[in-house]
């Protein structure tokens, strides 16, 4: 909503400097007869009617192009273009098409002469009513355009897939390189990006962060006391206030005298307790970082035993837990 | 007699002599008199945060020198990594055990740094050694990314330094060689420690070699702004951008009169 007034204004703004520009001076009184400050142009009318179209025409191409899914290149061509066209719209109109001259109302004490002259809008454009309207819709369909996007922004109400990801019991964790990784080689105080051996190594559910921490520190609900086996814990390596991975830890080498050990994100320094299941403990995240089941298989490697235990990603309407 | 007290005057010169040459020679006993000399310093500078023998200080203790309440964590065991690392970049001693350690110039000369080292280490337990680190038997690419991956996190893609909440990841352009892997091994402040399984001895020459070549990393971009990244490159961009717009602005419009 608060979106949408904010596009409101922008209109009612563009619109303002396209057509009210010098109606303050017009309120002046002043005895001089209107001036022309260049002389009428059905050739500036034209270019300013052509390049309008063409804004239009590239904004209505941005729609197509969103709702086709197709390329970002092409939809960042076709807006910039609308833009553009709509600039240099203004540019002609401002330079060519609407006079600069002041023109002049009636003198209250002079009621026989009420108009020295006609407005200077009308003698320079001959079809302002359609020039307005013209403008009007082209103004709208950018502003649809600058709009339509935010359909993106994800499913409002089924928000059930959002729980999805490519974990489930078994999966092998692998590090970066595809390798799977031994629950032996993490010293205590490790930490190490994991993802789901064959799956999307970039997919936004996928990726983990592995930190390993003495056991007795660990303070987990009663239902995930398992879920740690030797200390090695796993939590989804999306930050959930913005979706900024989480690519700092911090582990003290004496707590007393500094801080609790802590998965801190870079983007807005959201830092969560991983002793605490993820709690948020500083940042604006509104939610703790959802856990992965782990445990280890009989090779000795990391496999995870079940999905997150809340939607991974940054929190979304439905999306608060 | 005479002959006999010649004798046990030159035994006694003989002995004398070789008691010399030996305690100069023998490593066991100049090793010893690095440790007492190690010992000595210990009392003076870190006994009261690390306890005595480096059983450490738990919270709570009683008034300190000045003070403060000594309050250190236990050095059985940690290494020679850690107290050379701690020593050699100004870390230790802390005015208060509270501060967070920041680089500053020694306070010990490499000598006592060496003896101190010696002390710790003849404590019970056995920790991380002194790493040596060649970065030319690193490979730069190499070090490129597994910087990227472990380190750039908190310390910035080229080695500027960070923050992570509750402290600061300081910049790298003045740790040497040995410092980086002694920080890998060791995990200094709120640093986690990362040990041989996840980075080996040839990925930190590695990644040395890469923050030597980050020290003066190429601008092939132009000015580096800092090597800060996209906060400072962002506002440049916004300051010359917005300031380009109102160049045209006010080329296009006219002032109202």
């Amino acid at each position: 909503v608060k979106g949408v007034r904010g596009v409101g204004s922008w209109l009612i703004a563009g619109l303002v400097l396209l057509f009210a520009r010098g109606t303050r001076a017009r309120r002046e009184e002043r005895a001089e007869p209107p001036q022309a400050s260049f002389p009428p142009s059905r050739a500036a009318e034209r270019a300013v009617f052509a390049l309008l179209g063409a804004a239009s025409l590239a904004a209505s191409g941005f729609m197509v192009v969103y709702l086709l899914g197709a390329d970002t290149q092409l939809l960042g061509l076709a807006l910039g273009l609308a833009l553009a066209f709509l600039a240099a719209a203004a540019l002609v109109a401002g330079q060519r098409l609407v006079q600069q001259a002041t023109g002049v109302e009636s003198v209250p004490d002079r009621p026989a002469e009420p108009h020295v002259g006609a407005t200077v809008e009308d003698v320079a454009v001959s079809r302002r009513r359609l020039l307005v309207a013209t403008a009007g819709g082209t103004v709208g369909l950018v502003g649809a355009a600058l709009i339509l996007p935010a359909a993106s922004l994800g499913p409002v109400l089924e928000i059930e897939r959002l729980r999805e990801s490519p974990w489930s019991p078994g999966r092998r964790l692998v590090d970066e390189d595809g390798r799977p990784i031994p629950a032996a080689e993490l010293d205590i105080g490790s930490f190490l990006t994991a993802f789901p051996e064959d799956a999307e190594p970039r997919a936004l559910d996928a990726s983990v962060v592995l930190v390993r921490l003495g056991q007795d520190e660990l303070d987990l609900p009663a239902e995930r006391f398992d879920w740690a086996p030797d200390g090695i814990l796993a939590y989804s390596k999306i930050c959930t206030h913005a979706a900024c991975a989480i690519s700092l830890f911090r582990y003290p080498l004496f707590e007393p005298t500094s801080s609790e050990p802590a998965l801190v994100c870079p983007c807005h320094y959201s830092t969560f307790d991983p002793r605490r299941a993820g709690k948020v403990v500083f940042g604006p995240a509104g939610r703790p970082l959802p856990q992965l089941p782990l445990g280890v298989d009989g090779d000795g490697l990391l496999v995870a035993r079940g999905g997150f235990s809340a939607p991974p990603g940054p929190s979304w309407w439905g999306v608060r837990s | 007699l005479g002959n006999y007290s010649a004798l046990l005057g030159l035994r006694i010169v003989i002995t004398f002599v070789l008691a010399a040459v030996l305690a100069g020679a023998d490593p066991a006993a100049a090793e010893d008199a690095l440790v007492r000399e190690g010992h000595k310093l210990y009392v003076q500078g870190c006994i009261s945060c690390h306890g005595s023998d480096g059983e450490g200080v738990a919270p709570g203790a009683p008034l300190g020198a000045g003070g403060i309440h000594g309050e250190g964590p236990p050095l059985r065991g940690v290494g020679a990594a850690a107290v050379d690392l701690y020593l050699s970049t100004g870390y230790m001693p802390l005015r208060d055990p509270a501060d967070e350690p920041t680089r500053s110039t020694p306070d010990y000369t490499r000598e006592e740094i060496d003896a101190i080292v010696a002390y710790v280490v003849s404590l019970p337990g056995t920790g991380p050694g002194i790493p040596e680190v060649r970065p030319a038997r690193g490979d730069l690419s190499e070090g490129f990314e597994a910087y990227t991956s472990f380190c750039a996190g908190c310390h910035q893609s080229v080695g500027e330094g960070g923050m992570v909440t509750g402290g600061i990841a300081p910049p790298l352009k003045d740790s040497t060689p040995t410092q980086i892997g002694e920080a890998i091994r060791t995990g200094p402040y709120l640093m986690p420690p990362f040990g041989e399984q996840l980075i080996d001895d040839r990925t930190v020459d590695s990644i040395a070699r890469y923050l030597e070549f980050a020290r003066d990393p190429p601008d092939e971009g132009g000015w580096g702004i800092g090597h800060l990244g996209p906060v400072p490159e962002g506002a440049v961009a916004w300051l010359i951008g917005a300031g380009a717009l109102v160049a045209v602005a006010l080329v296009i419009g006219k002032r109202a009169s």
